[in-house]
Parts: C-alpha cells; sequence; structure tokens
C-alpha cells in the first residue's frame, strides 16, 4: 500500500505506457507518450511558475507590510493569469531602430532554455524526461545560453538602458557560472555521478550537511544567476529601470517574466535535487517532498529579495572572483582531500564540515570585505553638536 | 542668534579697505555698485572679522525704474549676515558681475536670476536658462512680462 | 590594439523611477563611470514666484504648500513667519507652540520619506520604503486630524493657526510619539550597520566640509559635512530656544553620514515634541485683527527655518498693496543641487543615483 503511494507517479506512467503500446503500432506509441509527457511537464512548469508569481508578489507584501494583490479571484489567486491575460493582449512593440529579428529572437532564445533544463531534473524515482547520465553537465550548458538572448535582446531595443543591463548581464552570468560549477562539483564528487537521479540516491544525508559550504556558494552564484536583488544589476530598477527587456511588451515581456520565474523554479529544483535530497523525505511521498522543497527554497530567495539592498557592479564582479571563487576551489579541495583519506565519505563528515564551513565563511567575511573608498576629511564637532 | 551687521557700520569699515569702492549704507542693506560688488565680495568673504562665508540666497527684483539683484550673506563661523544690494538700470542686458568665483552656491541661484529676471552675470561659467527652456523670449518675473 | 571607445549619453530622468519627480540627470559615461554630468531642470516649473505676486498674502499660503509637498507644515511655517517679520504681526503663546509641534512632526514624516526613498534608491526592493510609509502614514493621519488635509496642510495661518488642537490629537499624539523611539531605534538597527548600504553609501559622493558651506548647501547635506548648522538653534525662531536637543552631524559627508544625520534629526525631534507637549501654554491661537486681504508697510523682509531639506527661506518685497510686490523663495533642495556634479564625476552609475537620494530632492521645491 505505502508502496503504491510512494510510487504513484511512475505507476501511472507505468500503466498508461502499457496502455499505449497495447494497441498502438510501436513508433506511434512512442510518439504519442512523449508528447503527452511533454505536455504534462509544461504545464506543471507553468502552473508552478504562476503559483511563484502569486507566491513572490502575495509574499513579498507581506514582508512590506501590506496585503498585495487580493482582488482577482480568493487571495488574489487569480492574479498571475490576470497578468497574463493582460500581456497577451497588450500591443506587441519593436522601438524605432531596433533590430526587428534579434528583438524576437531573444525573447525565444531567453525562454526556450529556461524550458529545455526541466528535461533532466528528476520529480521522483523514475520520474523524469530524460535521465541523462551527465544530467548536471547538461543543466550548466543550457543554463548559460540565456544570457545570449539576454544581450540580444539588451542590444536589439535599441535603448541605452537595455544596452547597458545588457553588458551587465554578460559580465555577470558569465562570472557568477565559475562559483556555480565550482559549487556542484563537490557534490558530484561526493556522488561519484553526474546523473541527478544518482546524486539524489546518493544522499543518505542531504548533501546540504555534507556541502554546506557548496550549498552557501551554490545559492548565491544562482541569486545572481537568477539576477534577483541583492544582484539584480541587469534589471536594477533604481538605476536601469527594468534593463535588458524596458523595450519589451506585451507577450514578448511575457516570454521573459515567465523565463526569469522558469529559472527561479529551475534553481529551486536543482537546489532541491542537489543539497536538499531531493525527492526524499522521511514518511512523505516523492511528489510532495520534492514540491515542499522547491517552494522552501524559493521562499528563501523571496526573504533575501524582500530585505537586501543591491551592490554595486564592481562589488558584485568583485564578491564573485574574490569572494566566491576561492571558498569555491577551497570546498573542492576540502572535499578531494575528505574523499582521499577516508576512501568514500561517510554521514559523520557533517559534523565536519559544518563547522568547518562556518569557520570558512567567517575568516573569509573578515578577510573579504566589499571594498569601501577610503574618506579622509575629519569633522569639528560644534559644542552641541553630536557626532553621528 | 544670528545677528544683523548695519550697513552703516559696514559702509566705513568697506570703505576704509577699499577706498575706490561704491558703497552706499541704507537701512537693510548695503548698496554696492555693480562695478565693485565682486571686490566688495571678496573683502566680506576674506576679511576675518567679518568671514560672511555663506551665501544664503540671490535675489531678482524688478522695480520697474530699475532691476535689483539681493544677495543675502552670512557667516557660519561667526553667525552674523549681512544684505548686500546692486541695483541695474533696465537696459538691454543688465549685468552685474557673477559671484561663482568666490561662493559655489551662487552657480544655479544666478542662472535661476538669469533666467526668470534677466540679469546678466558676467563671468559665470555656465549662464544658461535653469527653468524655462532655452530659446524661451522674456523673463517672466520681470513686472512687464506679459503672459 | 587600443580599444577605440567612446563615451555614451544617458538621459536619467525626467521619467525615471529614481530621481523623486520629474527631474532630469544628462549624464555622460565611460561605460558605467560618469565623466560628465549636467543637472536639468524646470520640467515641474509651475512659476509659483510669478504667481504669488497676483495673489493677496492669504493666498500666497496655499502657493507654499505645493512647493515641498513632502514638508508642507515647514512651508508654510516659513511663509507667515516672513509676513509676521515684515507686518509686524503679533502670534499668540499657544500658536508658536503648536507651530513648533507640527513642523516638528512634518519633519519627522519627511525624514521617514528620505530615508526610505534613498534606501530604495541603494535598490532594496520597497521593503524598507514601506515600513517608513507606515510611520509616516500615523503622522499624515495626525495631520488629517488636525486640519483635513495629508499632504498640503494650509494649516497655519498669518498670524496664528486656522484653529486650534481637536482634543482628540493630543492623545493620539502622544500615543505615536511614545511609539516613535521604538520603530526608529529599528530601523536604525535594520539599516545602519547593514554590510551591503555600507559598500554603497559610505565614501561614497563626499562633500568635503568648506565646499559644502561654500556651495550653500543646507540642512542634512550641510550637517552630513560636519557642519553644525541648524537655524533653529544658530538663528532660533518660534520658541526653540526652550528646547533642548542636539545637532547630530556627519564626519566624512558621504551619503551615509547624510543618511545617519537623518536618522538622528528624527530622534531630536521626538525630542522636541515630547517637551513642546508638556508645555502648551493654551490660549487663543490666532491674533484677532488679521485682514484676510491684509496690507503689509512697504518694505522687505527675509525669514527663513530648518526645513526637513534645509534653509528654506522667503523674502518678501511689499509695495504697501494688498499682494506682495516680489514672492521669493530660497528653495534648499535647488541649492543643494549645486554641487551634484562634482559629487558624482568618477562615481558609477549606481552611485549617481544614491548620491541624488542622498541629497533628498523635493521637485516641486527645485522648480517651483
Amino acid at each position: 500500500m505505502w508502496d503504491t503511494i510512494t510510487n504513484l507517479l511512475p505507476l501511472v506512467g507505468a500503466a498508461l505506457h502499457d496502455f499505449l503500446y497495447g494497441f498502438l503500432p510501436g513508433w506511434l506509441a512512442y510518439l504519442l507518450l512523449g508528447f503527452i509527457f511533454i505536455v504534462i511537464l509544461l504545464v506543471s512548469i507553468l502552473n508552478t511558475v504562476l503559483a511563484f508569481i502569486w507566491l513572490e508578489r502575495r509574499g513579498i507584501s507581506r514582508f512590506q507590510v501590506r496585503l498585495g494583490p487580493d482582488r482577482v479571484g480568493p487571495m488574489g489567486l487569480l492574479q498571475p493569469i490576470a497578468d497574463a491575460v493582460k500581456l497577451m493582449t497588450k500591443e506587441d512593440i519593436v522601438p524605432a531602430g531596433g533590430d526587428r529579428a534579434v528583438h524576437y529572437l531573444a525573447a525565444v532564445l531567453v525562454f526556450v532554455p529556461a524550458l529545455l533544463v526541466f528535461a533532466v531534473l528528476p520529480f521522483a524515482p523514475g520520474v523524469v524526461f530524460a535521465d541523462l547520465n551527465i544530467g548536471i553537465l547538461y543543466i550548466i550548458a543550457i543554463g548559460s545560453v540565456g544570457v545570449i538572448g539576454v544581450f540580444m535582446g539588451g542590444w536589439a531595443s535599441n535603448n541605452k538602458y537595455s544596452l547597458m543591463g545588457a553588458m551587465r548581464a554578460v559580465a555577470q552570468m558569465v562570472s557568477y557560472e565559475v562559483p556555480m560549477v565550482l559549487s556542484v562539483i563537490g557534490v558530484v564528487m561526493v556522488a561519484q555521478s553526474l546523473s541527478l537521479e544518482h546524486i539524489v540516491q546518493a544522499q543518505e544525508l542531504p548533501f546540504i550537511l555534507l556541502q554546506p559550504l557548496g550549498f552557501f556558494i551554490y545559492f548565491a552564484a544562482a541569486s545572481a544567476e537568477l539576477n534577483r536583488t541583492p544582484m539584480d544589476l541587469l534589471e536594477a530598477e533604481s538605476e536601469i529601470i527594468a534593463g535588458y527587456h524596458v523595450e519589451y511588451s506585451g507577450m514578448k515581456f511575457a516570454l521573459f517574466f515567465l523565463a526569469e520565474y522558469a529559472n527561479a523554479l529551475a534553481v529551486s529544483i536543482i537546489v532541491s535535487t542537489l543539497f536538499l535530497g531531493g525527492w526524499k523525505l522521511p514518511l512523505v511521498p516523492p511528489y510532495i517532498a520534492l514540491p515542499l522543497k522547491i517552494f522552501a527554497v524559493f521562499g528563501l530567495m523571496l526573504w533575501i529579495r524582500s530585505t537586501l539592498p543591491r551592490l554595486r557592479v564592481d562589488q558584485l564582479m568583485g564578491f564573485a572572483w574574490k569572494g566566491l571563487l576561492p571558498i569555491a576551489l577551497l570546498n573542492i579541495f576540502i572535499t578531494g582531500g575528505e574523499l582521499l583519506i577516508f576512501k568514500g565519505y561517510p554521514s559523520w563528515l557533517a559534523l565536519v564540515n559544518i563547522p568547518l564551513a562556518a569557520l570558512i565563511l567567517f575568516i573569509w567575511s573578515r578577510l573579504f570585505t566589499i571594498k569601501i573608498r577610503a574618506t579622509a576629511t575629519s569633522a569639528r564637532p560644534a559644542p552641541s553638536a553630536r557626532n553621528v | 542668534m544670528t545677528r544683523d551687521l548695519s550697513p552703516f557700520e559696514l559702509a566705513p569699515l568697506v570703505q576704509r579697505e577699499l577706498p575706490s569702492a561704491a558703497v552706499s549704507p541704507t537701512t537693510p542693506a548695503l548698496m554696492v555698485e555693480p562695478g565693485s560688488l565682486l571686490a566688495v565680495a571678496r573683502l566680506l568673504q576674506e576679511s576675518p572679522t567679518l568671514k560672511l562665508d555663506y551665501l544664503v540666497s540671490v535675489t531678482g527684483v524688478d522695480y520697474l525704474d530699475y532691476l535689483e539683484v539681493v544677495y543675502h550673506l552670512a557667516s557660519i563661523a561667526l553667525n552674523h549676515r549681512v544684505v548686500l544690494k546692486v541695483q541695474l538700470p533696465r537696459g538691454d542686458k543688465p549685468t552685474v558681475p557673477s559671484l561663482t568665483s568666490l561662493w559655489r552656491g551662487a552657480d544655479l541661484q544666478e542662472r535661476e536670476v538669469y533666467d526668470l529676471m534677466g540679469v546678466y552675470f558676467e563671468g559665470h561659467p555656465n549662464l544658461k536658462r535653469v527653468f524655462l527652456w532655452e530659446g524661451f523670449v522674456g523673463h517672466p518675473l520681470r513686472k512687464d512680462f506679459l503672459y | 590594439m587600443e580599444l577605440r571607445t567612446q563615451p555614451f549619453m544617458v538621459n536619467i530622468g525626467p521619467q525615471h523611477p529614481s530621481t523623486h519627480g520629474v527631474f532630469r540627470l544628462r549624464v555622460i559615461f565611460d561605460g558605467e563611470t560618469i565623466v560628465d554630468l549636467e543637472p536639468v531642470f524646470g520640467y515641474l516649473h509651475r512659476g509659483l514666484e510669478k504667481l504669488g505676486e497676483g495673489r493677496t498674502y492669504t493666498q500666497c499660503l496655499t502657493l507654499t504648500d505645493r512647493q515641498d509637498y513632502l514638508s508642507a507644515m515647514n512651508n508654510n511655517l516659513a511663509y507667515v513667519l516672513a509676513v509676521e517679520k515684515l507686518g509686524g504681526i503679533p502670534v499668540p503663546p499657544q500658536a508658536t507652540q503648536v507651530r513648533v509641534l507640527v513642523s516638528e512632526l512634518q519633519r519627522i514624516a519627511s525624514h521617514l520619506f528620505a530615508i526610505g526613498a534613498f534606501i530604495n534608491d541603494l535598490g532594496a526592493f520597497f521593503s524598507p520604503f514601506m515600513y517608513m510609509l507606515r510611520e509616516r502614514e500615523k503622522i499624515t493621519d495626525l495631520f488629517e486630524m488636525l486640519c483635513g488635509q495629508r499632504l498640503t496642510h494650509n494649516f497655519l495661518r498669518i498670524g496664528g493657526l486656522s484653529h486650534d488642537l481637536p482634543p482628540e490629537f493630543m492623545p493620539a499624539l502622544r500615543a505615536l510619539i511614545d511609539s516613535m523611539p521604538r520603530f526608529i531605534d529599528e530601523y536604525d538597527q535594520l539599516l545602519s550597520d547593514n554590510e551591503i548600504i555600507w559598500a554603497r553609501s559610505k565614501g561614497v559622493g563626499v562633500l568635503p566640509r568648506d565646499l559644502a558651506i561654500n556651495a550653500s548647501a543646507s540642512g542634512p547635506v550641510l550637517r552630513g559635512s560636519g557642519v553644525a548648522w541648524d537655524l533653529r538653534q544658530a538663528d532660533p525662531y518660534l520658541n526653540y530656544p526652550q528646547f533642548q536637543f542636539d545637532i547630530p552631524i556627519g564626519a566624512n559627508g558621504d551619503a551615509y553620514d547624510r543618511f545617519r544625520v537623518r536618522l538622528e534629526e528624527m530622534r531630536q525631534s521626538v525630542r522636541i515634541i515630547k517637551q513642546a507637549m508638556e508645555s502648551l501654554p493654551g490660549g487663543p491661537v490666532m491674533t484677532p485683527d488679521v485682514n484676510l486681504a491684509l496690507r503689509l508697510p512697504k518694505g522687505e523682509a527675509y525669514a527663513h527655518v530648518e526645513s526637513p531639506r534645509g534653509e528654506l527661506g522667503y523674502y518678501l518685497v511689499s509695495d504697501g498693496s494688498i499682494n506682495p510686490y516680489r514672492f521669493k523663495v530660497r528653495a534648499p533642495s535647488f541649492i543643494n543641487l549645486t554641487t551634484l556634479r562634482e559629487l558624482c564625476l568618477g562615481w558609477k552609475l549606481a552611485d549617481a543615483i544614491v548620491i541624488l537620494g542622498s541629497i533628498d530632492i523635493v521637485l516641486g521645491e527645485v522648480d517651483r
């Protein structure tokens, strides 16, 4: 009984598989099955994205002592749909002097990789669209395509703010890819596999406990990739208004918007998969455990977004190259050393790694501070004055 | 309390330091001829007993017969203040020397007076209209401006 | 091979989320570094000084609200002080004390807005802003209780106030003032030691002491540069000499100091309000024989107050008629912008926004 509950998704899939192959020729059943799964995947992604948008708007409004959208549907639940309808019916504008073809292509090039990532993400044991044995490599490779679309969008808009946002995007995304990849290597070393499914299965203990440093680096770098505050430089509202998509409207803007949240969803799933044990949770079936983790990770991002101000361009780059990169390398070094000494990765190493990570982060944060330009003026306080 | 320096005490002082300066005291203000404004202002700023280091405001007033530029000066160090006035004939181009070389704070204010009152400040580094657009005809704060 | 680059001109504004209104900065960038910057004014120019010349002294009062619309009480105050100075009009003690109360309340409200907007300019996603607005809202509610208006109060009158405090005002004020220090402390703890806020605002936009004085900066901009010049103590008006308060000053004159000065000034304002609340003299709030079509003696007067943005002065010239001959405003945030170019040169785009936010301009006042 319990097995049936936990393995509900694979069982349904298998039943569908047997049903289709029962009366259709093999090639048609194969195609049809693939099509059905793609549709299921896309629909669930888009629905989760809508849920994210709702959660973000309502959640952040709670952080900001206000109510948020609550007019459309119960608790404003239909707000994302209303937004989508509004965006789809809006006029689609290509700015004068903009590169029309590139302007169109950019939106697609941002959106497609965001969806492609989901092909290799495992949602339950055996439930993965394509169980690639180099899943992580695929994710990283596909994930870095998006920046091309972002740059194309910024360039084609023929707008100075967009161009600035696009330049920032390239610099930022390329920089943060490096510590992100390096932090994943630690996980791969411990799990001894590049396949996401194997990585989940290798986690008797969630890797956040075995690789706390890796989690920190990955999370920081991923939020920079997602350009969320404190690293939302490419769309910094108070500086360059909306950055690379300032000239987008209608459906093309909707694609950018969806891609942003699809990426957030992908990162939430990847973080859950790599560090939080994926679908594994004691006494909870996988199709509930994973969404719980995803929303927890997204909630963390939301919290950070509503709390912190933004870094400056140079500080942000400095944080990637001088802050994250060295500790990412250090993390690989430590993990490799531990693997070499213990011939494996016993769970008790968590007791070593967590204090070690805390120590390294502490020392590093003391050694490396975001540069503050020195000033050399002094004040002469008047009698009734008070220094602040 | 900020002390108001009496123009009647100030005028002899200025005369002593700058015999050529054309100043005359009146009730609220020290009247200065446009020609000697810069020298007088520099004296007021640099004199250790006056030290008027703060230019509070620059105002243009149109008295129909003549234009007047009013400078409110204050001293943060010594906490007193002075009003300087310059009277100009309403010609084609009423001109006063700019005080931007002494007080950076005169920059925008002189531009404002130029823009709205049509007083030209000689030596101002960037004498352009502030509020109105380039090519606007007339100076709206003049009493004879028709709108 | 040498990389050929060319400067990049960007118009920040007049429609831009961070220019605090319709203000335009024409910036020339080298990459993201500012090599030249020119502020362009006038998008909100309504010719208030000219309008004032066609109105009676009483009618001019409504023009003052609309200048610095975030601190309308202070604008009213500066204007009525100038008229009263020129006309020698007495003000009852109760009115004077209430004027202190409302102008300090307005200062807190205005500084809350300034700090919130400043942190927003630093890139926080509206959270601090919303918290600041929550507190400011309580003060606007108080003002609504007081005079029916939340933004453009028009509460002061030449020779007093439009009416006395309503009976429910004092308990509400007391509740607000009792809770306010806790909130200010909370914001202080939340914001003042934030690493990112430090990194973004410390050392950014340093206005040296001498330049601050020379460029006629005033208010928190001047005090942030370490000059203890506050008109409430330097040239006291109303009955400020009766109250104990400190002038917070900054050490470096950077954006962070200006932000800290504002934060600290809110505490001092709470102190003043507490003292003023205890000693309300009571009695009439209006000098009885002030004519609505007031005729002032021939002459001129300059009166100034320490508005949240700096020295706000009104220079009135009277020719003996019922309307002012010249109605001139010394707008602090306009003059504070004098050094904007110097402050921003060599910094990045993001810093220019922060510096502008730290100067705290209100376009209604800048452009008039």
